[in-house]
């Protein structure tokens, strides 16, 4: 897949292109997502999550770290935020490797930079940033 | 006399309790690292866990000191909360507990952190009303950094859970706009005192998911919340008054401090009242760390109907604590409801379907 560049121009807006990138991956992709706070990366997770069919609340990682999500076919969707991990070494010694080596899963890693050092050159980044109030450009590298 | 140890490590408290017959609370003690993250803004310097097995031992053994106790012999079952939280967390107090009750042959107790929130309003304070059916349906408005839920309860102990967020919790909606602000951590407390010398009614910001601005509310977000959109908004405002840099005037910062607060617990009070009348509810029950905000306990105060009984917990038990933890495990424990020592722990919010203190 080659680097795409598209405008929003409300939250439903993000949502859909989160989903349909989504139903374009296979499993074993890790998606960095970037954005300041507010930038909209809930609503990119939320319609992410709906794309591979997941129904239930997609409610924040902030606190938990992670969230998971069973996918049929015993594939995984693993929601994460590095928010308050400060270095890759504190996010090793919870065992973040192996959520990154799950081939079986998809992975999106919300402020992913606490964790530069860990992530796999097949990292796909997700470049979300704000237009103006209500409209975002997302860069996909 | 049943005395239980207590045991929570679900997220950055460590904190160890020794709890008599489900209320009386003889020791409490919680290893915060919350003054350690203040410089770093809430971005915890070294992960929870390890922290956690460093407190452990110091910690268990300042507990059982300050409740008296100088043999485990003394002790009746040892309980830890076993889910929802961060894993690596959670397993630090689940398998010391184990070790400890597998080492003394005493029975072990896995504890659902979300209802020991909800039933730590009761510590202290004699729980026999909790066997008044007049009591039910309850309805708890459980509401933290990584919680924010209405649960309604029968008389016979079915749980349901009506509401919850769809993103965000309102403590991380509090604490992300403290961030934002600069204004330090934790987000809650600082928001209270920076917006007690505010105008709440400065600025509109969104109510989400209450039918504001022309939006119907979908049939399936009747009770639940989102605070996530709120952020944005608060950053746009902010940008609009203060510029790219947010450069806030001192009047300014008080009064957009104050009408946040006010936008998230408009929502909160909203929502529970709506819920509480909805389902004929004859109690309301505030907990969780944000029940700790003096605004928020207030409003209820003023706004729930004279015919509903309103529990708002103790502040000293909204914050994470493992007193609920050992409270609540009595109750499990008069039951029988022992678990093995095979007993995992669990990330997510599972399905709840009863709670053991009704009856």
């Amino acid at each position: 897949m080659n680097k795409q560049t598209v405008e929003t121009h409300n939250e439903q807006e993000t949502a859909d292109f989160a989903a349909r990138l989504s139903m374009e991956l296979g499993g074993g992709t890790v998606l960095a997502l970037h954005g300041d706070l507010g930038a909209g990366k809930t609503v990119f997770a939320r319609g992410f999550a709906r794309g591979l069919g997941i129904t239930e609340p997609v409610s924040s990682p902030t606190y938990t770290i992670i969230q998971e999500y069973k996918l049929p076919q015993d594939k995984w969707f693993y929601h994460m935020d590095l928010y308050r991990i400060d270095d890759y070494r504190s996010a090793l010694a919870f065992g973040v490797e192996e959520y990154l080596e799950d081939s079986n899963a998809y992975i999106l890693l919300e402020w992913p930079l606490r964790i530069k050092e860990l992530l796999p050159t097949s990292t796909r980044h997700i470049y979300i940033e704000h237009l103006s109030e209500n409209s975002r450009r997302i860069i996909v590298e | 006399m049943t005395l239980i140890l207590g045991i929570e490590t679900s997220c950055d408290e460590t904190s160890v309790a020794v709890v008599e017959d489900g209320d009386r609370v003889l020791s409490n003690v919680v290893a915060s690292q919350i003054r350690k993250h203040a410089p770093y803004g809430g971005v915890v310097p070294e992960l929870a866990a390890r922290e956690h097995l460093k407190a452990m031992d110091p910690v268990v053994r300042q507990a059982l000191k300050d409740a008296g106790i100088n043999s485990l012999d003394e002790i009746d079952a040892i309980a830890a909360t076993n889910g929802p939280g961060l894993i690596p967390a959670l397993l630090v107090g689940v398998n010391y507990a184990k070790g400890l009750a597998a080492g003394n042959d005493l029975p072990f107790i896995g504890i659902n952190h979300f209802i020991a929130h909800i039933y730590a309003t009761f510590l202290d304070s004699g729980i026999e009303q909790l066997r008044e059916p007049s009591l039910y349906p309850l309805l708890a408005l459980v509401v933290s950094g990584g919680h924010t839920a209405l649960v309604l309860i029968t008389a016979d102990g079915q749980a349901t859970v009506v509401g919850t967020t769809i993103d965000d919790a309102a403590g991380e909606a509090l604490d992300k706009a403290s961030k934002l602000l600069g204004l330090g951590y934790p987000g809650g407390p600082v928001i209270e005192k920076t917006g007690a010398n505010g105008d709440s009614s400065k600025y509109d910001f969104p109510r989400p998911l209450t039918g504001g601005a022309g939006k119907a509310v979908a049939e399936e977000n009747k009770y639940n919340f989102s605070f996530s959109g709120i952020k944005t908004s608060l950053l746009y405002h902010c940008k609009r008054l203060g510029g790219e840099d947010i450069a806030l005037s001192e009047t300014e910062m008080f009064d957009t401090v104050a009408s946040y607060q006010e936008a998230v617990i408009d929502v909160l009070v909203k929502k529970t009242l709506k819920a509480a009348k909805d389902f004929n509810a004859a109690s309301i029950v505030l907990s969780g760390g944000v029940a700790c905000n003096g605004v928020l306990r207030q409003r209820l105060e003023d706004c729930t109907p004279k015919r509903i009984k309103l529990f708002l917990a103790p502040r000293k038990y909204c914050t994470d604590n493992a007193a609920m933890v050992a409270g609540l495990a009595f109750h499990h424990l008069r039951k029988g409801m022992i678990d093995p020592l095979t007993t995992d722990a669990f990330a997510r919010l599972p399905q709840i379907s009863q709670v053991p203190f009704t009856d």
